[in-house]
């Protein structure tokens, strides 16, 4: 080694003169204003959207809930451990409201919305940024170490206030009587104070990987677990047990709105908030930039065969976030379907019951994994939707040329990855079946519900198919539309969802394949509906295919 | 500016840095020295470190051990000051894809604090107008539509615009076609006449070579040269293109010589009908133009050495797989 000409350093006078040392966090205004800037349209849009659903949602409660026998019958309901699981802990069962049937009815989506949202923020000013190498270059400004991630915060936390006085406000301007200011509030700050929650957790997560994929991955599997702990608490004890009381969503629910207002539950949210966020930036010093608590693994050095071809190579890229969801649907498949067994002795305890779940009483167990099943089925769906979508990300960024210009065929390309996504939606759908079919074995002892509800599941195939090559057909023909494929997701879970509740019309109802699917073991089985969903799906398939051909590829 | 600590004459130092990410060891006693008012030329193959190295003067980084210190303070502890006085182009600049290119220099000069600079607010914006010119840049797109090259130009607009007192540049350069190179080139020399200094990252030797007055080599985390480009050359040769007299008035045995052959300091010997080449090492080049004026020199050319021979006597000898590391922080293309 050699140092030629390396000169005597002259030292400078103390470095604590300078005048602006700048604190670790000089620059969050700034970085907050950018951040604003960024996200206007995104916050406005989720904002008007929650408010929007609030109040339309209420309101049309208030319309199909007209008498106090509709009320009270809406309120037996909640002795049904599936309504308890998809909605919330039945406060005031024997003197329902219609407060009370609002709080069950909104609060959980609500939550739930506000959950997403702060993940999504949460995760695209912190992780996302850093990934990019965005931060890199304002870390190079006179900005603080963590004022990039006090704007961050300081975004999620405005987004969440909005949407939470969204909600308020979407409560309150009903003008329904039963729905005093107080829980309207508790109501909204229960929003806000979710979502808060929520993006504490991806902060953390954000902390432990590389990607932002795998942080938001990872704060979302958070909202599932939280939601199933709810549930399952919320069934064994119908106004919340003690393990309700590990779920977040739990937090907000048991202020008992629009019952017997109480707020400190919410404190619990608070507490978690700041312990979160201390974690967060507690383990952000054991951290380089760029890098993840958990090192990134190294990989093999060569493509194995099946890499070689198009649709080994899709396989390969969505490898991980399939088995993610195939093992989450499994459980969470197994879990709602051994509810299944308690419901027979509920029917005998309470025959009045039997008008208000929407099954003649003859088979309740089978009925009752039809619905289970058709819950579990939306993710399948999307799982087919972003399967083909992510043909986008890989056009965007240049990835698809490389693989064209390297002697493949469009078509062959285009077959490849779809042939990938329909397995992986098949074997999913399958799983989700065998998974309830399980749940309903461990809860009824009865083992033939495992084949039965496997069957059930494929029958949804066509109507998930449906819903892919929707995405195969926007993104061959109108690849700036694709948005759209997303927007039919939406409406199948609203329709599967609302669709009773908010009293949609059957035209809309309609739209959804997942209407024309025979709700199987309960109903019987309908070949007509089946074979023309799957004549649509061939049919949009074709025109993707076709449009993908002819069209330019768009990559900057 | 006046109240700002003195600027030394070592506007950055670093003293031997170690930063180890997991078993890679990316930095290994590194040592580093930007004189005030130069250009200093930081070069390595990839993975050398030099990203590291830079990310750690940024304060972006803490090394494990070592100190650094620039413009006279601490690199970690003083960063959101040092910050206020540098300006940083990263060799793959990414932005904000719904911004457009004017957008995001106006984003990165108000977080570089320039706005507050009354004075040198109009200024600022008649010089990114002319650098806007220059480079040949639509501020009005929307940065997902930029090509790399667009990209680049946008954080070298808004760096160049800033009055900072350093310039940090890795790899500036990447994915800029030729003629943007030379105004690149041409604006790092009126920096430096206006008496800033520039630490300029880069594996491109012509262009190290072009506008630097020190460099410094890295390879496998340590700085193996570090000087003058004037230094660096004494330790290795130029090139000797002659055309000599032919008449041979020597000795008879060596006429086909001319008295080359075996004299010490000369390499590569190569004679054909009187056109001489020959590598020299520089402390031989006087006896041996001496030899060469004897022979009659009828044309003759000397060509300094290129960096790229510095480089190729030191990843040339076949190590430079075994040696590579994964550069931290080494982005995939993949958004």
């Amino acid at each position: 080694m050699t140092a030629l000409g390396r000169r005597r350093p002259l030292r400078a006078g103390p470095a604590h003169a300078a005048p602006k040392a700048g604190s670790p966090f000089t620059g969050t205004g700034a970085l907050l204003r950018l951040n604003l800037r960024l996200d206007r349209v995104r916050i406005l849009l989720w904002t008007v959207a929650v408010g929007l659903g609030v109040y339309g949602s209420v309101y049309s409660l208030d319309q199909a809930f007209t008498t106090e026998e509709a009320i009270q019958a809406r309120g037996a309901l909640l002795t049904n451990p599936a309504t308890i699981m998809m909605t919330g802990p039945a406060f005031a069962a024997d003197d329902y409201t219609f407060g009370a049937m609002v709080a069950n009815e909104l609060s959980l989506y609500v939550f739930l919305t506000a959950a997403i949202m702060a993940i999504l923020l949460a995760v695209r000013h912190t992780r996302a940024e850093e990934e990019s190498g965005r931060l890199e270059m304002i870390r190079a400004l006179p900005v603080g170490r963590f004022a990039p991630a006090a704007a961050a915060v300081a975004t999620v936390a405005l987004a969440c206030f909005l949407v939470g006085a969204a909600t308020t406000l979407g409560l309150v301007s009903v003008g329904h009587e039963d729905l005093g200011l107080d829980s309207s509030l508790a109501l909204g700050a229960g929003t806000a104070l979710t979502g808060m929650v929520f993006a504490a957790l991806a902060t953390v997560a954000a902390q432990l990987t590389e990607h932002a994929r795998s942080a938001t991955g990872m704060a979302m599997a958070g909202v599932a677990v939280a939601y199933l702990l709810r549930g399952v608490g919320d069934v064994i004890e119908n106004t919340g047990s003690w393990l309700s009381w590990f779920s977040p969503f739990a937090w907000a629910q048991q202020t008992r709105l629009f019952v017997d207002l109480r707020w400190w539950p919410l404190a619990v949210s608070l507490a978690v908030i700041v312990v979160l966020f201390a974690l967060a930036i507690a383990l952000s010093h054991w951290r380089d930039l760029g890098a993840g608590l958990r090192p990134a693994r190294r990989g093999p050095a060569t493509a194995a065969g099946g890499l070689h071809s198009t649709a080994g190579l899709a396989g390969r890229l969505q490898r991980s976030s399939a088995l993610a969801w195939g093992v989450g649907v499994f459980f969470f498949a197994i879990a709602m379907g051994s509810l299944a067994n308690s419901l027979d002795g509920m029917l005998e305890e309470n025959p009045a019951l039997a008008e208000w779940i929407a099954v003649d009483g003859t088979d309740l167990t089978a009925e009752f994994a039809a619905v289970i099943l058709s819950f579990v089925m939306i993710a399948p769906l999307i799982l087919g939707v972003s399967g083909i979508l992510a043909l986008q990300g890989e056009e965007s960024t240049g990835r698809s040329e490389l693989l064209l210009v390297s002697g493949r065929t469009r078509s062959g390309y285009l077959a490849g990855w779809s042939v990938t996504v329909i397995i992986q939606v098949a074997v999913l759908t399958l799983l989700g079946g065998v998974g309830v079919g399980v749940g309903v074995w461990a809860g009824t002892g009865d083992a033939h519900w495992v084949g039965e509800m496997a069957v059930a599941a494929a029958a949804y195939l066509p109507a998930l198919l449906v819903a892919a090559s929707l995405a195969l057909a926007l993104f061959g023909f109108l690849p700036r539309w694709t948005l759209l494929a997303w927007l039919f997701v939406v409406w199948i879970a609203l329709a599967l969802f609302l669709g009773d509740l908010l009293q949609l019309p059957d035209w809309a109802l309609d739209l959804s394949p997942f209407t024309h699917t025979p709700a199987l073991p309960g109903q019987d089985a309908e070949a007509a509906p089946l074979l023309a969903m799957t004549a649509i799906a061939v049919a949009l398939t074709a025109m993707g295919f076709w449009g993908y051909r002819r069209r330019d590829l768009q990559s900057r | 500016m006046t109240s700002q600590p003195a600027t030394p004459a070592i506007t950055v130092e670093a003293k031997g840095l170690v930063k180890t990410f997991g078993s890679t060891r990316a930095l290994d006693g590194f040592d580093l020295d930007v004189p005030a008012g130069q250009v200093t030329g930081f070069l390595g193959p990839n993975g050398a470190g030099k990203s590291t190295a830079i990310r750690i003067l940024l304060g972006l980084l803490r090394a494990d051990s070592g100190t650094a210190r620039v413009l006279g303070q601490d690199a970690w502890s003083d960063q959101v000051a040092i910050h206020r006085r540098l300006a940083y182009v990263p060799g793959d600049a990414s932005l904000w894809p719904n911004l457009t290119g004017g957008e995001a220099i106006d984003v990165l000069a108000r977080l570089g604090g320039q706005e507050h600079r009354r004075e040198g607010k109009r200024a600022n914006s008649v010089r990114r107008e002319e650098l806007l010119e220059r480079f040949e840049l639509d501020p009005t797109k929307k940065a997902r539509t930029y090509s790399k090259g667009n990209r680049q130009k946008v954080a070298l607009v808004a760096a160049l615009a800033s009055d900072a007192e350093l310039f940090v540049f890795d790899e500036p350069t990447s994915g800029l076609d030729p003629l943007m190179e030379a105004v690149f080139q041409a604006e790092v020399r009126s920096l430096r006449d206006e008496g800033k200094t520039v630490l300029l990252s880069s594996h491109i030797l012509a262009e190290v070579e072009k506008l630097c007055d020190t460099v410094t080599i890295i390879r496998a985390g340590k700085a193996v040269e570090s000087g003058t480009l004037d230094e660096l050359r004494h330790l290795t040769r130029s090139t000797v293109n002659a055309t000599l007299d032919a008449g041979p008035p020597a000795t008879a045995g060596r006429s086909e010589m001319h008295g080359l052959d075996g004299l010490e300091g000369i390499h590569d010997l190569a004679i054909d009908q009187g056109r001489v080449r020959f590598d020299v090492d520089h402390h031989h080049l006087t006896r041996v133009l001496g030899v060469l004026a004897d022979a009659g020199v009828q044309n003759l050319t000397i060509a300094p050495p290129s960096l790229e021979d510095l480089f190729l006597r030191h990843y040339g000898d076949g190590g430079e797989d075994r040696d590579r590391q994964p550069e931290q922080g080494q982005r995939e293309g993949s958004r």
